[in-house]
């Protein structure tokens, strides 16, 4: 065997009938990259002269072969499986040994391939029901979860020395400082959005100054938490996910385990306080970002003065909007910090599975997100809020 | 063009470093592997086998020497004549290094898919043929993960065969193995040689198939940062000039 030249040499067949002996004479190099002849066009031109079917196929190396591989047991084995079926006896007794093993075990292991039954398709009804207990198991997982992160939280409250306060202070830099630009550019650019949709209805009535009104009372009661709690999602909860996956792919979750360390208090306390202490700060950053950026277009688009903006909205945004605002964040950043560990703790243990722990955690957490929202929505106006 | 001749040793190094950033690990490698021998390159824990490895299957570039593969230089081959050349050889990973989003089946069957003209039928029986020969029959479905590390790493040998290769790496291959399977994959490896007469490199501190397979070693010292011997492993047990070869063939055991 050499290297691949420029101008490879070809693998090519000679075919002789004698009597009722098939010869084929074997040469030149056989390699598994380059097109080779098949065995249904080397029989077809032997036989064109139409003596009817050979009795014997005998196989010979010509004295130039140069090399051989896959490719010439796949011709072998095509030429084994034609003699099965037009009963004329292979004679591979003049190839090497390896070869008529391999073309051999080749025919074989195809057909134990064929035998393999196919897996069973699953009727409607089986579907739906694998789907229905598929989602209860899933609400009861989760459900496990929250408890088991909140036994964990009693017992770091009753010894708050356990508590991994080093990496808990790492993931605050991580989701809450590292995050202030990303989300100071999407409040401010939400603000601007929300001056130009209100300047159009507010306009028709001549009610210019209460844009003021809207953009703050959005910003700080639903807007800063909701956009805040949306990009944590995408930036924090995902890479929770990713980390706690690959941990999980390389065992290093089970080595806490056999230690007697639960991986909740180890791994997800430090994470979801982090996020859950970051969160309301990060909105109500992003309630300032916001209201400036109503300001701004306020003053260009209506010439609303920032002084007179600033106090109109201040008749409406009160203490207690802001509260809102800001129990819903922490709440919020529970949500997502909880998400993306869970989904990261049952991640499958592979590079895809990682992946999908990623996508799912970000899915979970903007689901579950929605939900929240709405509920608080419910509970604050029947609390009067 | 003066094409390759029967002489040409199927990989040739000369004067070889290797480096992370400004540590140098090795320097002054120079060795050459003879067609349809089995290779050995040993030595201990960090002392660049695996950094050897890289740079050899060009991984990493080398940051002095020449590695070259039946006369051609991987890092001085153009685009087109690269990939040729990386097809000349095969790879099996430490831990099978399978695409875990494919089947068994898929992963033999991409490098076919990629560089060979064969249908989709001949693919699958070659397929199957593959699996067979490292007695992976009927797991063709699987995916990587629902499989034992022995079985990954079958399973990475029939892909790094995929394609015939004239040279065959293989990254510590009975680490992780039971003594059973590990010797089940030298066999697998003394095969391929004594029917295909592929060339093996092997990189490996197991003394069992040190000694049962080498036709020669290559030995690396972490503190010499280069080789400190070459040859056959049972001479050198029994009378290497060097106190550390021995020590580490014999495992220090008939130390004085």
């Amino acid at each position: 065997m050499s290297a691949p030249s420029v101008i490879a040499p070809v693998p090519h067949v000679e075919a002789r009938l004698e009597g009722d002996c098939l010869h084929i004479v074997l040469g030149g190099r056989w390699r598994i990259m380059q097109r080779r002849p098949t065995w249904a066009d080397v029989v077809e031109k032997a036989l064109m002269g139409g003596n009817g079917a050979p009795r014997r196929v005998r196989f010979v190396f010509a004295e130039e072969m140069e090399g051989w591989d896959s490719a010439l047991v796949l011709f072998v084995g095509e030429a084994l499986r034609w003699c099965r079926g037009h009963d004329a006896f292979c004679d591979l007794s003049a190839v090497p040994e390896a070869v008529r093993r391999m073309a051999d075990q080749l025919t074989g292991a195809a057909d134990q391939a064929d035998a393999m039954p196919p897996a069973p398709a699953l009727n409607i009804l089986a579907f739906v029901g694998y789907a229905a207990t598929d989602i209860w198991n899933k609400a009861r997982d989760i459900a496990a979860f929250v408890g088991e992160c909140a036994l964990g939280a009693v017992n770091t409250a009753r010894a708050p020395g356990k508590f991994r306060w080093r990496d808990c202070i790492d993931e605050m830099q991580q989701c809450g400082a590292m995050a202030l630009p990303i989300v100071g550019l999407i409040s401010f650019l939400v603000g601007v959005t929300l001056a130009y949709t209100g300047a159009i209805v507010l306009r028709q009535y001549g009610g210019d100054i209460y844009l003021a009104d809207l953009i703050g009372l959005a910003m700080v009661r639903e807007m800063g938490a909701v956009m805040t709690a949306v990009v944590l999602a995408g930036r924090t909860g995902a890479a929770f996910a990713a980390t706690l996956g690959n941990m999980r792919a390389s065992e290093e979750i089970d080595a806490l385990t056999t230690f007697g360390i639960r991986p909740v208090d180890f791994l997800v306390l430090p994470r979801v306080v982090a996020l859950g202490l970051m969160t309301p700060l990060l909105a109500l950053y992003a309630n300032a970002l916001g209201i400036i950026g109503g300001m701004a277009i306020s003053y260009s688009l209506l010439h609303i003065s920032p002084s007179a903006y600033w106090n109109e909205m201040l008749q409406i945004v009160t203490l207690r909007s802001v509260n809102v605002g800001l129990i819903k964040a922490t709440a919020f950043g529970l949500i997502v910090g909880l998400a993306g560990c869970l989904r990261g703790l049952e991640a499958e243990r592979s590079a895809a599975g990682v992946g999908r722990a990623a996508t799912s955690a970000v899915v979970t957490a903007l689901l579950l997100l929605i939900i929240a929202d709405a509920f608080f929505a419910v509970a604050f106006n029947a609390l009067n809020w | 063009m003066s094409g390759p001749t029967h002489e040409t040793p199927a990989i040739a190094v000369n004067g070889l470093e290797c480096r992370y950033g400004h540590a140098v690990v090795l320097s002054g490698v120079s060795f050459a592997v003879r067609r349809g021998e089995i290779f050995f390159v040993i030595g201990g824990s960090g002392c660049g086998k695996s950094t050897l490895l890289r740079n050899l299957i060009g991984l990493h570039e080398p940051a002095a020497g020449t590695v070259k593969f039946f006369g051609e230089s991987l890092a001085d081959a153009g685009d087109a004549r690269r990939r040729e050349l990386l097809q000349t050889f095969g790879v099996l990973y430490q831990g099978g290094a399978l695409w875990s989003s494919l089947t068994l089946r898929e992963n033999v069957a991409l490098p076919l898919e990629e560089y060979t003209p064969l249908t989709a039928a001949e693919r699958d029986e070659l397929v199957a043929l593959k699996l067979a020969q490292v007695g992976l029959t009927g797991y063709g479905d699987h995916y990587p993960a629902e499989l034992s590390g022995g079985m990954r790493k079958r399973a990475g040998l029939a892909r790094a065969l995929a394609l015939d290769p004239d040279i065959v790496f293989f990254d510590e291959p009975s680490a992780g193995l039971d003594p059973l399977t590990s010797r089940s994959l030298d066999e697998l490896i003394r095969q391929l040689r004594d029917t295909l007469g592929t060339t093996c490199v092997v990189v490996s501190h197991e003394l069992a198939s040190i000694f049962a397979l080498a036709d020669r070693v290559l030995m690396l010292d972490r503190t010499a940062k280069g080789v400190i011997a070459e040859g056959n492993p049972h001479e050198l047990a029994k009378d290497g000039a060097d106190g550390r070869v021995r020590a580490f063939l014999t495992r220090g055991e008939n130390q004085p």
